[in-house]
């Protein structure tokens, strides 16, 4: 929470007795920013943290490294659009709050930041990073510890997280994380609402969508496409480089390495195979009796 | 080491129990010498089929009362596993299950392997397969852990067929108090209404993409769908756009369907996509851009405008 200042309203001396009604103005208005400031400032105690995972770009092919079987991240990573909306998300709920400080945290190999940055140009205020060579083939229990780990020393209100991630999937960390940190949660979330100490959830179902509610702190998965993500401004994008950002390794974490990384995943890839590809049948240009293709393929299936 | 005995988390609803722990108690009848149930719910009311399909036993929790399942369940699991051991837990990759599992892996300090779509037993381990890059590679990766493996499978991976026996026998569980972490409490349910053959079992699904230009165009692929019998489903594109709710998504995040004929209208087909719906015997594309990759997994590709190619189908078939 920033420091209170006191307005520097001073008192008239004598030669300024007669002040001049634009001083007066200037001395309403001073007044007038210390007054919002410092209201401001009383609601200003929402802290969420958000998951971010900074993955390969999706729009170039994947690919296994062939002596590990990891996906490859050597490339450039750029955020996870599965997790844009948990920022954005994150952004408007402290927006409605009328104040708070939305932190991010996320873990990636050689100090990979451009998701990070992204991130931050949208409007969240710092982030750490935890890069650590010993966590290369960690699985979702061991980036779960590591990211509750650092979400622990941030002391959130409300963590959010999207729902999986666009290139592991597994749909596991979040709660994991909330597991580790013995928080209650409430995954796939298509609305969320702050009142009070309560988080309040429009959490979907297969059916349609429970009404679920819990106190804070709590975690919150979000469902991918709930919110439309803002696109970073150009003065966002210039704020970013600024903002703190801090890297921590594993030892600032006091986790052990053995818990982590391949060794704590206690599993191994045993081989991989390419799958049976579906060969392609016949492609036609439209000509304006395509239908009649469909209609005659429809029959031999006997579906007409 | 060999696997024994294989706990599946079984799940359902009034009607009954899901397809997809019916699926799982196939796959893991052909591992395991014994296959037991655990249900966070009336684990009585649907021992007789899960019996049908294998089940020795059903461990039931009962009604669970409003409060959200996951963490109360991973809580009365983790104190039924140190009394009943398992050599593994099967789970369905569903919210409840992927809850679960989560809390699980954290309580018993076990990994858990997700989306997989097969399992084999190899020299007394337990290997499980996973499809990636959209389903063009698998990747097969073995439990090297001490204690419960925990895996999580996607539907339609396996046959559900009933075995033969009779109705499994039914042990209560008394649920365990997970704390403060088990506040969230559901207050509300909404059912979205649902009409016509859905997803999940349709024959035929009539699907729509971004190529429909705009989302009144859906119109389109609900008529087509009714005329054929078909569910109608949706890409990713539009149901993040907000033209269809997300029950109607088919991919990687969405349903995973395997119809007779799938015809996908102004869909790319891209990665996300074609993990939910390449497993369906035929597929029908229609798109305007040649290079779609939905056109190399199509028996009958339009390279045609959506717009055009679907009212004129629309006409042919009501014409009949």
């Amino acid at each position: 929470m920033s420091p209170i200042f006191h307005p520097r309203v001073e008192l008239p001396s004598d030669q300024h007795r007669y002040s001049t009604l634009h001083q007066r103005v200037c001395e309403i208005f001073q007044l007038l920013i210390w007054i919002s400031n410092n209201l401001g400032a009383e609601s200003t105690t929402m802290k969420v943290v958000v998951c971010v995972k900074q993955i390969p770009d999706p729009a170039l092919p994947g690919e296994l490294d062939p002596s590990t079987n990891y996906l490859k991240r050597d490339d450039k990573l750029i955020l996870d659009e599965s997790d844009s909306y948990g920022v954005e998300m994150a952004l408007q709920l402290v927006e409605s709050a009328g104040g708070g400080e939305v932190s991010l945290v996320s873990m990636a190999p050689n100090g990979e930041v451009s998701g990070l940055r992204t991130a931050l140009a949208m409007g969240a205020e710092e982030a750490v990073l935890i890069s650590d060579d010993a966590l290369a083939g960690s699985d979702a229990l061991g980036t779960a510890r590591v990211l509750a780990a650092a979400i622990s020393k941030m002391s959130p209100d409300l963590v959010l997280a999207g729902v999986e991630s666009s290139d592991g999937y597994t749909g596991t960390v979040p709660e994991m994380i909330a597991g580790v940190l013995e928080m209650p949660s409430i995954t796939f979330a298509k609305q969320i609402e702050i009142d009070g100490n309560t988080v309040k959830v429009q959490r979907q179902t297969e059916a349609g969508y429970d009404d679920v509610e819990c106190a804070t702190p709590a975690l919150v998965s979000v469902t991918a496409g709930v919110v439309e993500p803002r696109y970073p401004s150009f003065k966002g994008i210039m704020a970013a480089k600024k903002k703190p950002l801090e890297e921590l390794d594993l030892a600032a974490l006091g986790i052990d390495s053995s818990t982590v990384g391949k060794n704590g995943a206690r599993q191994e890839t045993v081989r991989v195979t390419d799958a049976e590809e579906r060969q392609a049948g016949e492609v036609i240009e439209d000509e304006g009796d395509a239908h009649q293709k469909i209609v005659e393929f429809l029959g031999e299936l006997k579906i007409v | 080491m060999s696997v024994e005995t294989i706990l599946v988390f079984g799940e359902g609803d009034e009607s009954g129990p899901s397809v997809l722990t019916l699926e799982l108690l196939a796959a893991a009848r052909g591992l395991a010498t014994n296959v037991e149930v655990f249900v966070a719910g009336d684990g009585a009311a649907v021992a007789t089929e899960l019996g049908a399909h294998g089940a020795s036993t059903v461990y039931s929790t009962g009604a669970l009362d409003g409060k959200l399942m996951g963490v109360h369940a991973a809580a009365t699991l983790q104190t039924h596993l140190d009394s009943n051991p398992a050599d593994a837990v099967f789970f369905g990759q569903t919210a409840d299950g992927r809850d679960t599992a989560a809390r699980l892996a954290v309580r018993l300090d076990q990994p858990v392997i997700t989306n997989n779509v097969g399992a084999v037993i190899e020299d007394g381990t337990l290997v499980v397969e996973e499809p990636v890059f959209g389903g063009t590679q698998n990747v097969f990766t073995a439990f090297r852990n001490e204690g419960p493996s925990l895996a999580l499978f996607r539907p339609k991976s396996f046959e559900a067929e009933p075995a033969g026996g009779g109705t499994a026998a039914v042990v209560p569980v008394d649920v365990v108090d997970p704390g403060a972490a088990g506040s969230a409490t559901v207050t509300g349910r909404h059912i979205e209404e649902r009409s016509g053959p859905q997803l999940d079992d349709a024959e035929v699904v009539v699907s729509g993409g971004r190529g429909l230009g705009q989302p009144e165009a859906y119109a389109m692929v609900d008529e087509l769908a009714g005329l054929l019998g078909a569910a109608s489903g949706a890409s990713r594109a539009i149901v993040d756009a907000g033209w269809v709710p997300y029950a109607k998504q088919v991919g990687q995040t969405g349903k995973v369907v395997k119809p007779n004929v799938y015809v996908a209208c102004g869909i790319s087909g891209a990665t996300q996509h074609l993990v939910g719906m390449k497993g369906s015997k035929n597929i029908i594309a229609i798109n305007k851009d040649p290079e779609a990759p939905i056109f190399g997994v199509a028996d009958l590709g339009i390279v045609g405008d959506v717009h055009k190619v679907i009212p004129a189908l629309i006409e042919a078939l009501k014409a009949r």
